[in-house]
């Protein structure tokens, strides 16, 4: 039973890897500089490494915002977003799985009448703005650096181009693993605090944990709908807005990939935080709008010469669909979840969190995380304050009126 | 990977060696009209006989060239400039070796004190076509030098032009020749001068292509 809850997400997953595959490897597939089954290999193996080794930090976030810690719960929610996501581009609409996603929690915290940790949902929601913009700024210093280099270097149009078919192959696979470090926890995120995996002994190689078993699952999932279903959106991506050739591709990817990269990255947090520079919060970004700032990046830097302002005007008008749309119809299918198919959609029995095993490790409170973290709730469940010097309070679990 | 590179780097010699054709081309028609205008006929028809060849060996590598870029899919944002770059710039080649022939099938009666125009009509002719491949080599190493080189292109079609007029002012101001002499020798010097305007021509296209390669 606990599986078929997973399906869910595991539709997201393949929702996510369908769009945003084409994200990475669109143009370069549909210049045809790299094979489609080079791009969809390269991209699922880098998908489930980046997932695996490094979709911790940004799921901690998401946990923050709101920790949907029963299994019919997050199925409501993953199913919602994804559904969402698959109308949306059914519609021709451009869409971020990041904001179905978070929409769909919120919905599912306002259902649950679980408290929102508005410092995170501003962290994330700041993101949304921040990650097209840095996207853009990353592209514009790429385009001149490669400009300049290109133009001392008298390299043959034919070396450039086994270079560039390199390069796509390269910044594909970092985009790859920032996609998969960064929306994993889109993809798993809501499962992560009712996982249904054990912690499995690797023997000397440590433990292979629940969490990373969910992002295993989560990741291969985002790996087949890249193989099944990125094709047709990778032939006709990249053009809508504005023209790119496959080194402008390159650019954009590789701008977008830093922005994934540097919101997930746990590894750069630790040495911003090492020599005293302000730290990012590592938050799931939407690969879609990151890549549309670095597009629109590109297109600036040489001139604004053929951007399509009305598709710009359509893709902005789907980011501020998306939430309401996600966020409604989780409530809603909440509702019946809950009242028609009977099926506890929020976990409200008191456990205490050193017993609960279900829990992934990462979340349970450790000396290092004492501060942060408060033990809170009648569910017995932790979660992060939202200030994290204060206390969450008493979560009182009522429904919403009339429900 | 390795092999790709392998694969870019053969296809890079043989463009290289293509556009080496088109210079052997050149320096073979200008040794082949010196020869001609000299009365050296058999040294002539040696000459003419290594164009027609070279122009056969230009026509395949061409084709080999193309071949390649397609099935490889190399390129792709820059195949039909490539392309049609070659085809062009193996047009001039063949309007060369076409001239040359003309020489030795319609056999102009060529007048000796206007030899020294019609060398200097060959020789600039040849200039265009030898600055138009380095042109074409510019576009595909370095960019920067193509603006330069096809000024020198539109430069050497220019002086081929006044020096064709030159000579045709001159040949219909005399007299003592019959009209249907004037008009063969005017047709010899056209035909050069047609040399210089395409490989302007190709430049022009050059030019396009150039700026599309700018990132």
């Amino acid at each position: 039973m606990e599986w078929i809850f997973l399906l869910s997400g595991l539709f997201l997953g393949w929702s996510l890897g369908a769009n945003d595959g084409a994200n990475i490897f669109g143009t370069a597939v549909g210049t045809r500089m790299v094979k489609f089954r080079t791009a969809a290999l390269v991209a699922t193996i880098f998908v489930i490494l980046g997932a695996v080794i490094s979709g911790g930090g940004t799921t901690e976030t998401l946990g923050q915002l709101g920790a949907v810690n029963a299994l019919a719960g997050s199925f409501t929610v993953a199913l919602m977003a994804g559904l969402t996501v698959t109308a949306m581009t059914n519609m021709k609409l451009p869409v971020s799985t990041s904001q179905a996603v978070v929409s769909a929690i919120l919905g599912w915290n306002l259902f649950t009448g679980s408290p929102t940790d508005y410092k995170a949902l501003v962290e994330i929601v700041g993101t949304w703005i921040f990650s097209p913009i840095l996207a853009g700024i990353f592209a514009i210093l790429l385009y001149f650096l490669v400009r300049k280099v290109l133009g001392n270097a008298r390299i043959h149009m034919l070396q450039l181009d086994a270079w560039t078919r390199l390069g796509l192959i390269v910044v594909g696979a970092f985009g790859a693993y920032s996609l998969g470090a960064n929306n994993i926890a889109n993809v798993m995120g809501m499962f992560v605090f009712a996982n249904p995996f054990e912690s499995i002994s690797m023997g000397g190689a440590g433990q292979f944990t629940g969490t990373q078993q969910l992002f295993l699952l989560g990741s291969a999932a985002i790996g087949v709908g890249i193989f099944t279903y990125s094709y047709r959106v990778m032939i006709t991506v990249g053009n809508d807005i504005f023209k790119l050739t496959p080194i402008l591709a390159l650019i954009v990817v590789l701008a977008k990939s830093l922005v994934l990269f540097v919101f997930a990255s746990q590894g750069l947090e630790r040495i911003l935080l090492t020599i005293g520079l302000p730290t990012l919060p590592l938050v799931p970004v939407s690969s879609s709008q990151a890549i549309i700032g670095a597009i629109i990046g590109v297109a600036l830097a040489k001139g604004r010469t053929g951007i399509n302002y009305n598709t710009i005007g359509r893709i902005a008008s789907g980011w501020v669909i998306t939430p309401i749309i996600a966020a409604a119809l989780c409530f809603m299918a909440l509702f019946f979840v809950q009242n028609v198919f009977e099926q506890e959609v929020v976990k409200r029995e008191a456990v205490s969190a050193e017993v609960r095993t279900d829990i992934p490790e990462e979340y349970r409170i450790t000396q290092n995380k004492q501060h942060h973290y408060t033990t809170i709730n009648m569910t017995g469940f932790l979660a992060p304050c939202p200030n994290r010097h204060q206390s969450h309070g008493v979560v009182t679990g009522s429904l919403p009126a009339g429900l | 990977m390795a092999q790709l590179f392998t694969k870019h780097k053969q296809i890079e010699g043989e463009i290289d060696d293509f556009l080496d054709l088109i210079i052997e081309s050149g320096l073979l028609f200008k040794k082949g009209v010196h020869f001609y205008l000299d009365g050296r006929s058999e040294e002539f028809e040696v000459r003419l006989a290594d164009l027609r060849r070279l122009e056969k060996d230009a026509d395949n590598l061409r084709r080999s060239i193309e071949t390649k870029l397609y099935l490889r899919t190399l390129i792709p944002e820059f195949r039909g400039d490539v392309l049609g770059l070659l085809e062009h710039s193996d047009a001039v080649l063949n309007k060369i070796a076409d001239t040359l022939l003309l020489f030795s099938v319609e056999i102009p009666e060529t007048l000796e004190d206007m030899n020294e125009l019609h060398y200097d009509l060959a020789h600039n002719a040849i200039d265009a076509s030898e600055n138009m491949v380095k042109a074409i080599r510019a576009y595909f190493r370095e960019l920067s030098a193509v603006r330069d080189n096809i000024k020198q292109v539109q430069f050497s079609r220019e002086e081929t032009n006044r020096i064709a007029e030159k000579y045709k002012r001159d040949l219909f101001q005399r007299t003592n020749l019959r009209l249907s002499h004037k008009i063969h020798l005017r047709y010899f010097a056209h035909n050069i001068e047609s040399i210089a305007d395409e490989a302007e021509d190709v430049c022009d296209r050059l030019a396009i292509a150039a700026i599309k390669r700018y990132i």
